[in-house]
């Protein structure tokens, strides 16, 4: 009887363990999801989509950054006045979050200099000018008709070494990506082709002209991550044609190409991995923690010329758009075309221009200097009138209605947030999860009194990321400090160590010598020793007793220090400028010198005559 | 009589014992669980800047965190500014003062800098540097870490050919961040107009009309 229900008990047991599972494995399975809050501005995506992907003339002097991505800054590779080739590698990545950066035309380089670049603090940054030749000859490539043929270490080093960064926005190196360090499986891979941002449609026309490279490069990374089992290509829903194009060009793969309803801001990458598989990215971790890894479209296209054609990225499609300008569309633009020269080459309209913002309107920037170049990330050029985009009007006291609450993608309290960042309480801010916020817009397009909560959030964290460091480097400080007292501590431990040991055998040295002459007075031996003892000591008296060598000796000091003080200034009245600084130096050093051998000079002088008097 | 001594002494006893075992257990734990040093001296120092500069008056940055703990001033550390002294005064539980001019007053974070040419490698400000920031050896020239550099000051004055500068820190395009928006409060949109030009203005009162 109790064997019975012992069994049925396990079989119970068993078939529960069974149905966890399954459940497990259901919730693990894909299912279209949504991410709470989201805002629906107006797209304005139709002015720069009715002409296809054009070019504009190349400008007179291409400035590149070495800073257009996440991660350090490349190391410059060339010299001042250098001929380089178009493609060839100017700037070598400096560690592993880093890229190498590439000419994006041929020419001379002209300067490596600080030039103004497109970040909203107008600071300079490190450039290399090259100023372009008509011939505009591309370097020998390297490239690869079956990638399946080499190794991941090599398809990841070709991604690499070409310079892609992600084109979405952030620019993070691709390759570093694609690797995904510790243990997590990667299940899927998504290509994020949402692009909801307003105005913004360069990933629309390029999935709309080239969805067959897309593909293509889509293959690729797919092939990097160990062909995951599911390959979405998410796209939002007010893009017919690129959708049309793109599940034309994945027919016959194992690819699917999913639409969901637009929404700001689904391409955050965190916001599109909830839409299209309802797993949620933890609080500070990373896509790669749920099974996903995700990249944009325009970095599939990348990849793919990187890999089958070796040509590294130089170039990107930009929208150029607003309407101040005579003609609206997405270019092709080499890397480091100054926007002024794309704002000319679209019959910009300087007096109806507003401003230029770089990006769209809800996450981009404006900037004063017109002259900064296009680089990786650079995915809109936009030319506002005044009528288009007015300033926003002045903020007025938050009526904490919980508007911006409701349109939180990341579900923050942006209200909250608010108050802890005007009163700069950063642990607070912190305990509300400040740097979950993806600096989407959202709250503040929403904001009935206009108040500018990101600009808000944005100083916090900086602020506090500012105190962080400080914190890390007064720790370092404070250790630094720490080692060298006690480093000088066992110095003087050593010291008295051997002052101590020196003391000690000179008492036993004249222990044994009192034993020695106490009871053998006549020893030959003892005898020279002492006479051998007694002759150094009268050297070194009479070498210390004799003034008048120690005066001659000065004396001669001091006349070749006068001398070598002279020589110097001499040397100095002929010298160039930028000798002058060293030979300053040295004559300082030489006057230093000389008062030092003036001084006991004169103080032997007056020992002397003390003495004779 | 035995009886009478019994009541008393039974209860005396076991008072006696409970002490007894109770004062063992608490030199135990005097012993055992011995904390070195004072924590609060720790944690005032985790608070100072570590610049080591000197400008309280005491050598150092920990020599002052005792002080502090012993009763001293919390406000003569100009490096870490009125911050470390609200800090302190947060974590002491007092009235947060303001800087004692006395000791200096605050201002940008700066670094060392040697004018390379102009050093002759005397080894002076590598004795003086508190934090050993300043790289070099005698008749070689000295160069400064600028990221180990706490601006102290102490490697200044013993330069014999002055080749030493402060030079303020500048801020990179990576640490750069936004400044905090102006509270607008009391401001409408037509006390903008002012700083606009006429044309711009009259865009914005037609749109404001409209």
């Amino acid at each position: 009887m109790s064997s019975v229900t012992e069994r049925s008990s396990a079989k119970e047991r068993r078939s529960a363990r069974d149905a966890r599972i399954i459940a497990r494995d259901a919730k693990r399975k894909l299912q279209p999801g949504d991410f709470s809050g989201g805002i629906y501005p107006p797209h304005n995506k139709a002015q720069s989509t009715a002409e296809p992907i054009g070019q504009i003339p190349l400008a007179e002097d291409l400035i590149v950054p070495l800073h257009q991505h996440i991660g350090a800054s490349a190391i410059p590779l060339v010299k001042l006045g250098q001929r380089v080739l178009k493609g060839e590698k100017i700037a070598e990545a400096d560690g592993l979050i880093s890229c190498p950066v590439h000419a994006p035309g041929s020419g001379k380089v002209i300067a490596i200099e600080p030039q103004p670049v497109a970040h909203p603090s107008g600071m300079l940054a490190d450039c290399i000018v090259i100023r372009t030749d008509v011939e505009q000859r591309w370097c020998t490539l390297n490239p690869c008709t079956d990638f399946r043929s080499l190794e991941t270490d090599q398809l990841l080093e070709k991604i690499r070494d070409c310079g892609i960064a992600g084109l979405g926005g952030a620019g993070f190196p691709s390759a570093v990506k694609l690797a995904p360090r510790g243990n997590w499986s990667i299940d899927t891979l998504i290509i994020n082709g949402s692009e909801c941002e307003p105005y913004i449609s360069a990933d629309d026309m390029l999935m709309r002209e080239r969805a067959e490279e897309i593909v293509a490069g889509v293959e690729i990374l797919a092939h990097l991550l160990d062909e995951p089992d599911n390959v979405l290509i998410g796209i939002e829903d007010n893009k017919p044609e690129a959708i049309a194009t793109m599940r034309k060009a994945v027919h016959g793969t194992r690819f699917n190409v999913v639409s969901f309803a637009t929404k700001y801001p689904s391409g955050g990458e965190k916001q599109l991995i909830q839409i299209l598989t309802k797993r949620e990215v933890p609080n500070s971790g990373l896509p790669a923690n749920v099974g996903v890894v995700c990249q944009n479209v325009g970095t599939a296209y990348a990849v793919y010329r990187a890999v089958v054609f070796g040509e590294p990225l130089v170039s990107r499609v930009t929208t150029v758009v607003g309407e101040a300008l005579q003609q609206q569309r997405n270019v092709e633009l080499p890397i480091g075309t100054p926007v002024a020269h794309v704002l000319d080459c679209h019959g910009v309209e300087r007096k109806q221009l507003q401003r230029v913002v770089i990006g769209g309107p809800m996450m981009g920037y404006s900037i004063d200097n017109e002259s900064v170049p296009v680089i990786k990330t650079t995915n809109c050029i936009l030319a506002p009138t005044w009528h288009e985009l007015p300033p926003a009007p002045p903020a007025q006291d938050c009526i904490r209605c919980g508007l911006c609450a409701e349109v939180c993608p990341v579900s923050l309290l942006p209200q909250q947030l608010y108050w802890y960042a005007r009163a700069d309480e950063r642990e607070k801010l912190q305990a509300y999860n400040l740097f979950d916020c993806i600096e989407c817009g959202a709250c503040s397009y929403v904001c009935p009194s206009s108040i500018p909560l990101v600009q808000y959030y944005r100083a916090s964290k900086g602020a506090i990321r500012l105190a962080e460091e400080e914190k890390e480097k007064s720790d370092r400080a404070r250790e630094r400090f720490e080692y060298r007292k006690l480093r000088l501590a066992k110095a003087e431990q050593a010291k008295e160590v051997k002052r101590q040991a020196r003391k000690r055998a000179a008492e036993i040295a004249r222990q044994q010598n009192q034993q020695n002459t106490a009871p053998q007075n006549g020893s030959a031996a003892a005898e020279q020793e002492r006479d051998v003892v007694a002759a150094a000591l009268a050297r070194v008296k009479a070498r210390q007793a004799s003034p008048e060598q120690q005066l001659a000796r000065l004396q001669r000091t001091l006349t070749s220090a006068e001398h070598r003080f002279e020589r110097i200034q001499k040397k100095l009245t002929e010298a160039t400028a930028s000798q002058q600084a060293q030979l300053r130096a040295q004559l300082k050093e030489a006057q230093v010198k000389l008062q030092e051998a003036r001084d006991k000079h004169k103080q032997m002088k007056e020992q002397q005559a003390d003495e004779e008097q | 009589m035995l009886q009478w001594f019994s009541a008393i002494s039974t209860p005396l006893l076991m008072l006696g014992g409970i002490a007894l075992l109770f004062g063992a257990l608490l030199g135990f734990a005097a012993v055992r669980f011995k904390v070195e040093g004072d924590p609060l001296v720790d944690q005032v120092d985790a608070l100072l800047p570590q610049t080591q500069c000197g400008q309280c008056g005491h050598p150092g940055c920990r020599p002052y965190a005792e002080a502090i703990v012993a009763g001293e001033a919390i406000n003569r550390c100009p490096p870490g500014g009125q911050a470390t002294i609200n800090a302190l005064a947060n974590l002491l539980d007092m009235e947060a003062p303001t800087l004692d001019a006395e000791h200096g007053i605050e201002d940008v974070k700066r670094v060392a800098f040697i004018r390379e040419p102009e050093c002759i490698g005397c080894t002076k400000c590598l004795q003086a540097c508190p934090v050993d920031a300043i790289v070099g050896a005698a008749k070689q020239m000295h160069t400064v870490i600028v990221d180990e550099c706490t601006g102290c000051d102490l490697c200044v004055a013993p330069c014999p050919v002055d080749c030493i500068e402060m030079v303020p820190l500048e801020i990179t395009l990576q640490q750069w961040s936004p400044e905090k928006p102006l509270s607008a409060a009391g401001l409408i949109a037509t006390d903008r107009l002012g700083s606009l030009s006429a044309d711009e203005a009259k865009k914005v009162s037609k749109r404001d009309v409209a």
